[in-house]
């Protein structure tokens, strides 16, 4: 078993240093096969062992060799394989295949695809190191090398500026929440002693009382440690606050907004809150914070996502949303739900994306969703995956998100946590405005009449057979998925979590949401085709309504259309007053006040009385030694005389 | 066969007998002159670096013994003598140094035209006064080489640096003159005060801590200016700018770290009390030099002061992990001042490579070079991630043990030089798309070349390093372990002693976990 997992991780890599190493000589085709190839058999093998491992409950610790150990300090780089891993790697190595195979039609003509496929392949190693980490700091390596794949890949096209901006941007804001990760790894240690999961999970309980001294204040340790850790899953999942570098993360490539920004890398927040599952359980006030956190921001990203005409940032707005739900979820302890809307998105997320993708392949790379329409004839087979990923996000019964934000709104109703009734009802809005954007999108990108010039309408043409199989295959599994998941991952007898997943008896949610009255079962439901018919009466028989309603609430309007002004608040706010700092410093720290007293006030004291700076120049090695002597002399003299 | 050999002494001498053999001027023509010069230069330096790994071969790292030693009594009168010797702690530094000087010469290659014999002298010079200074065992032949290491570096400077060089020099001659001349008083005071120059004698004297205050600050003025903290640090941009780059390599990589081990052999080492007195300063000093000069290097529009700017910030990293006193802070302040020699000697390079080509420092003259030279792109990207601290590079294994030492002893210190990790990836990534990302705009740049066979030499061992401590630091972390634990132990007596031990919660903590083991 530790050889298979050990392939699985490892076989992305080979892929990374194959197309790296040999792409550039072999060429095109070949790193696109051999990473393509090294993926499909990881993908084989991690599904293997999900059904090997993960349904019998096995859990595998393997340690391969130290890290860092430093006196108690002790890291081994090694493997955890448990359900939650398990969950984890076969979804990563899953949509990651599917998205390599896109990749190779949609990267068609570009430049440089042996460095594309490579950066992929080193994405999903780093990516399967992260979810089968058995310490917190082999998770921090691993969380590191996704934000540097992200990091590279959103600024893939590097001769664009805003590409590189928003690379930046992306690597700024969640070295950020890094701050967090890194703090708690700390005070972890610091409580704990080790930094391995399950030694740590073993004692967490006798150290539920403990209090820490962070900075002037005495913490309780455990809810200041999750508070912590949650601070950098907020950046990497792209919470409220530290959301902004998402959207404009889109100007990567469209593979890998479905790889990295919508179905793994920015879901491994959620992974770290399941993850520290025994912790939070003993930090209720870190819990309530996340609910509340994951809340905001389904709503806010949802308003967001419904004014855009950027087909891909309404996407990850989406995205955005969709993962205020998994928080939602976890902090009131119905982690599996998390967990279970974490897979199920997985799909759908990376089927729209992809999706899009190939609009955007189709519309000759036109993204404003304002200057499409009336094209759904010309490309079927992406119109009706569109549909299917559209549903699957609404939550529409028997389509994957039914049965996952189903479990979660109903775990909201029932969590005994004061906020779980601001969570459901958060919710709930937040799915009525799900379903309105997804519906806009559908409605005005392919319904309606043509506004895109004769030019692109002429061009427009389905995708080649390498692009739509991969999302066929996610269609399916946003069709299945959730019905075929749900009873083990969420099911009321369900063991499949096993020890991975740790919930306090009298916070246990999931049992209780099964038994939740009628009307807030289908709630839901109701809450996604209310919006639909919303979207139908804006987009498809009123179309001159929006228009007026953009008019007449402007103020409402500009806030959502501008992103609620984050990122001009935070210009304002950071980024300005961070370069005038250094400007400042630079100028007037450095080079007047202490250069001006130092060096160069002496400088000038010395040259005012006699040229010193003269003599300096021809002598000055002289005069050191000069100075050398004189003090050993010194020395001497008063050993003699002394 | 080989402990019968006076080894670390031939170790250190041999660079002195390469530039001898430079100075025998074979070869008529003053090209084959300059060919020679390199030659000899080179393997000169290769063949210490093998002595070097074999003294690493033969040194046992389980303990915290000055090992190695070789012992020469050249004034029996005065009680000094030639005594030398490694530990733990000083042998990470020394390896290092054995490592860049080869680098040094391979660098310098080309870029060096002028005076090319008195070049290479002048570097295998400094090598012999580098490996002396880390590995010498005497006081007063450590003033020696530690001050001596200085003339070479000003010839480097003065010499064959950039039109500037004077101002550089004359503010790197202020600074250090300072520095030496009080820890030169505090050097004759503890001479008496032990009754012979011998270090090791010196460690276990205890000192007046009446006295420990001003023999303390006597020699923080030469190791502060050296390393540089806050606010000392302006000669370094300077010295950078103006330097050659292999000047910059060992000044960066090397002559930094002379004052990290300074504040470890000497400063913690021997006077204890006053280390602790001092710590709330040093902690302040190294907070400031993290998130003050991070910010100014942000604000640089010259590559090399921007890089000597991110040195400055990251030896605030070292200060603040040594004086926290703890095995995780001062293993990884070792760890950080190994990993930053390495990165910042790379990053100096990656500089001097398109300095080379360009003749220009300024980042505004570059921009889509990446475009042309598609290899030193990965290098340079990779040697930048490094400085940024990810994990998996040798950066982060330092910066985060300082991190994790430093929380033990203040939350407070620990979390804004965890500030730093924000900042340092602002001024670092930045650098690097107004470098090498974005369109090829300057139209003269469209004429560089790629890395040569040279170049990929060059960085080829530097990048691998990076990594392998990066995944596997464990070579440079065994080495420290016996001895810094030895520090911190007399350091902890020294204060028990005295009973103002403070309440030491990383102490109870250990307490507490062996009493759980047993």
């Amino acid at each position: 078993m530790t050889t298979l997992a050990l392939f699985i991780v490892f076989l992305p890599l080979l892929g990374f240093v194959l197309a790296g190493g040999l792409g550039e000589k072999l060429g095109d085709r070949f790193s696109q096969i051999s990473t393509s190839a090294l993926m499909g058999i990881s993908t084989s093998l991690a599904i293997y062992l999900f059904f090997k491992m993960g349904l019998k409950e096995e859990t595998l610790v393997v340690s391969l060799f130290t890290w860092i150990h430093v006196e108690l300090f002790d890291v081994a780089w090694g493997l955890q394989i448990d359900s939650l891993s398990l969950v984890m790697m076969a979804v990563v190595t899953l949509v990651s295949f599917m998205v390599h195979l896109y990749s190779i039609g949609y990267m068609k003509g570009d430049p440089s695809i042996p460095r594309f496929m490579g950066y992929l392949s080193l994405f999903t190693f780093f990516m399967l190191t992260l979810v089968t980490a058995p310490n917190f700091l082999q998770m921090f390596f691993g969380w590191e090398g996704v934000g540097l794949c992200s990091y590279l890949l959103i600024g893939y096209w590097y001769d664009r500026e805003r590409a590189n901006a928003a690379a930046i941007k992306a690597f700024l804001v969640n070295r950020i929440g890094d701050i967090g990760f890194v703090l708690g790894i700390i005070i972890i240690f610091s409580l704990f002693g080790t930094l391995d999961f399950l030694a740590v999970f073993e004692i967490v309980e006798e150290h539920q009382q403990e209090t820490i001294t962070f900075l002037n204040w005495q913490i309780p340790a455990l809810t200041l440690a999750s508070f912590l850790f949650f601070f950098g899953a907020m950046g990497k999942s792209a919470q409220i606050g530290l959301h902004t570098w998402l959207p404009d993360a889109m100007e990567g490539p469209t593979p890998v907004s479905a790889l990295i920004h919508a179905a793994t890398m920015v879901t491994a927040g959620v992974f770290l809150i399941v993850r520290i599952s025994p912790i939070l359980e003993y930090a209720p006030l870190a819990r309530e914070f996340i609910t509340l956190i994951g809340t905001f921001t389904a709503i806010m990203a949802a308003t967001i996502a419904c004014v855009q005409n950027d087909i891909k940032r309404i996407i990850a707005y989406s995205t955005c949303s969709q993962l205020g739900y998994m928080f939602m979820a976890a902090g009131l302890s119905a982690y599996s739900a998390s967990m279970f809307h974490l897979t199920t998105h997985a799909f759908f997320k990376a089927l729209l994306f992809l999706g899009a993708g190939s609009v955007i392949h189709a519309m000759s790379d036109e993204h404003n969703i304002q200057k499409m329409g009336g094209i759904w004839k010309f490309i079927p087979v992406t119109y009706a995956v569109m549909w299917v990923g559209s549903l699957a996000l609404a939550g529409i019964p028997f389509f994957a998100g039914f049965y996952s934000k189903d479990i979660i709104l109903e775990a909201d109703w029932v969590s005994q946590l004061p906020v779980g009734h601001i969570a459901f009802w958060g919710g709930m809005f937040a799915a009525i405005l799900t379903a309105f954007y997804a519906w806009r999108l559908l409605l005005l990108t392919f319904n309606g009449k043509p506004r895109a010039d004769d030019v692109v309408m002429g061009h427009i043409h389905e995708s080649p057979i390498i692009m739509l199989v991969p999302i066929i295959i996610l269609a399916i599994g946003s069709v299945f998925s959730g019905s075929l998941l749900d009873l083990l991952f969420v099911g009321e007898e369900t063991t499949f979590w096993g020890m991975a997943i740790f919930v306090l008896p009298q916070d246990e949610v999931i049992e209780a949401a099964h038994h939740v009255v009628e009307w807030v079962h289908w709630a839901p439901t109701i809450a996604a085709f209310f919006g639909i018919a919303i979207a139908y009466l804006l987009y498809q028989f009123a179309p001159s309504l929006p228009e007026k309603l953009s008019q007449t609430f402007k103020y409402l309007y500009n806030f959502l259309y501008h992103q609620w002004y984050f990122d001009k608040l935070y210009n304002w706010m950071f980024v300005t007053p961070t370069l005038k700092t250094s400007q400042v410093l630079w100028e007037e720290g450095d080079q007047e006040i202490i250069d001006g007293l130092g060096p160069n006030g002496l400088g000038f004291l010395s040259l005012a009385s006699g040229g010193f700076l003269c003599r300096l120049q021809t002598g000055y090695v002289y005069h050191y030694a000069f100075a050398m002597i004189i003090g050993i002399t010194f020395m001497m003299a008063w050993y003699f005389w002394g | 066969m080989l402990t019968s050999l006076p080894l670390l002494s031939i170790t250190i001498f041999l660079p002195l007998l390469g530039a001898f053999a430079i100075l025998l001027n074979w070869g008529n023509k003053q090209t084959s002159l300059a060919m020679n010069a390199r030659w000899v230069a080179l393997w000169t330096s290769l063949v210490t670096l093998g002595l070097a790994i074999t003294l690493w071969w033969n040194f046992d790292a389980s303990s915290s013994e000055f090992q190695l030693q070789d012992k020469f009594q050249w004034m029996p009168l005065l009680n000094m003598g030639y005594h030398v010797g490694l530990d733990g702690i000083s042998l990470p530094l020394f390896l290092l140094s054995a490592f860049l000087i080869p680098l040094c010469v391979l660098v310098s290659w080309t870029s060096i035209q002028n005076k090319v014999p008195e070049y290479m002298v002048a570097f295998l010079v400094l090598e012999t006064f580098l490996l002396g200074m880390f590995s010498a065992l005497d006081f007063i032949l450590f003033y020696l080489f530690f001050e001596s290491v200085l003339i070479p570096m000003f010839l480097i400077i003065g010499i064959w640096g950039g039109s500037n060089r004077i101002y550089a020099a004359f503010k790197f001659f202020l600074y250090t003159l300072l520095g030496s001349i009080l820890s030169l008083l505090a050097i004759i005071y503890i001479y008496f005060e032990v009754g012979s120059s011998s270090i090791p004698a010196a460690l276990v004297t205890p000192f007046d801590p009446q006295i420990q205050t001003w023999l303390w600050l006597a020699f923080f003025a030469s190791f502060a200016v050296k390393i540089p903290m806050w606010p000392l640090h302006t000669w370094l941009p300077d010295a950078h700018v103006e330097a050659p780059t292999a000047g910059s390599v060992i000044l960066a990589g090397v002559l930094l770290k002379m004052g990290g081990y300074g504040f470890i052999r000497f400063s913690l080492s021997m006077f204890p009390e006053a280390s602790s007195y001092f710590t709330p300063m040093v902690f302040t000093l190294s907070i400031i030099a993290i998130i003050y000069t991070s910010l100014v290097a942000l604000a640089q529009k010259d590559m090399k002061k921007l890089i000597a700017y991110a040195s400055v910030a990251h030896m605030g990293f070292v200060t603040l992990g040594i004086f926290t006193a703890d095995a995780q802070g001062i293993q990884g302040a070792i760890m950080q001042m190994v990993s930053h020699g390495l990165v910042s000697a790379a990053l100096f390079i990656c500089v001097g490579v398109v300095y080379d080509r360009l003749h220009s420092r300024e980042i505004a003259d570059y921009g889509g070079i990446v475009h042309i030279m598609p290899r030193y792109a990965i290098f340079f990207m990779f040697f930048i991630l490094a400085s940024i601290g990810l994990p998996g590079t040798s950066g982060f294994v330092g910066e985060f043990l300082i991190l994790l030492g430093a929380f033990q002893v203040n939350t407070w210190a620990t979390l804004l030089a965890a500030t730093g990790m924000v900042l340092g990836v602002a001024y670092a990534l930045w650098l690097y798309r107004r470098v090498v990302f974005g369109q090829l705009s300057n139209p003269k740049l469209k004429e560089l070349t790629d890395l040569d066979w040279r170049e990929k030499i060059v960085f080829g061992p530097l990048a691998a390093s990076v990594l392998i401590f990066g995944l596997y630091p464990m070579p440079v972390l065994i080495l420290a372990e016996a001895s810094v634990a030895k520090v911190i132990d007399q350091f902890n007596l020294a204060l028990e002693v005295d009973g103002n031990l403070l309440v030491d919660s990383k102490k109870s903590l250990e307490v507490a976990l062996l009493r759980k083991g047993q």
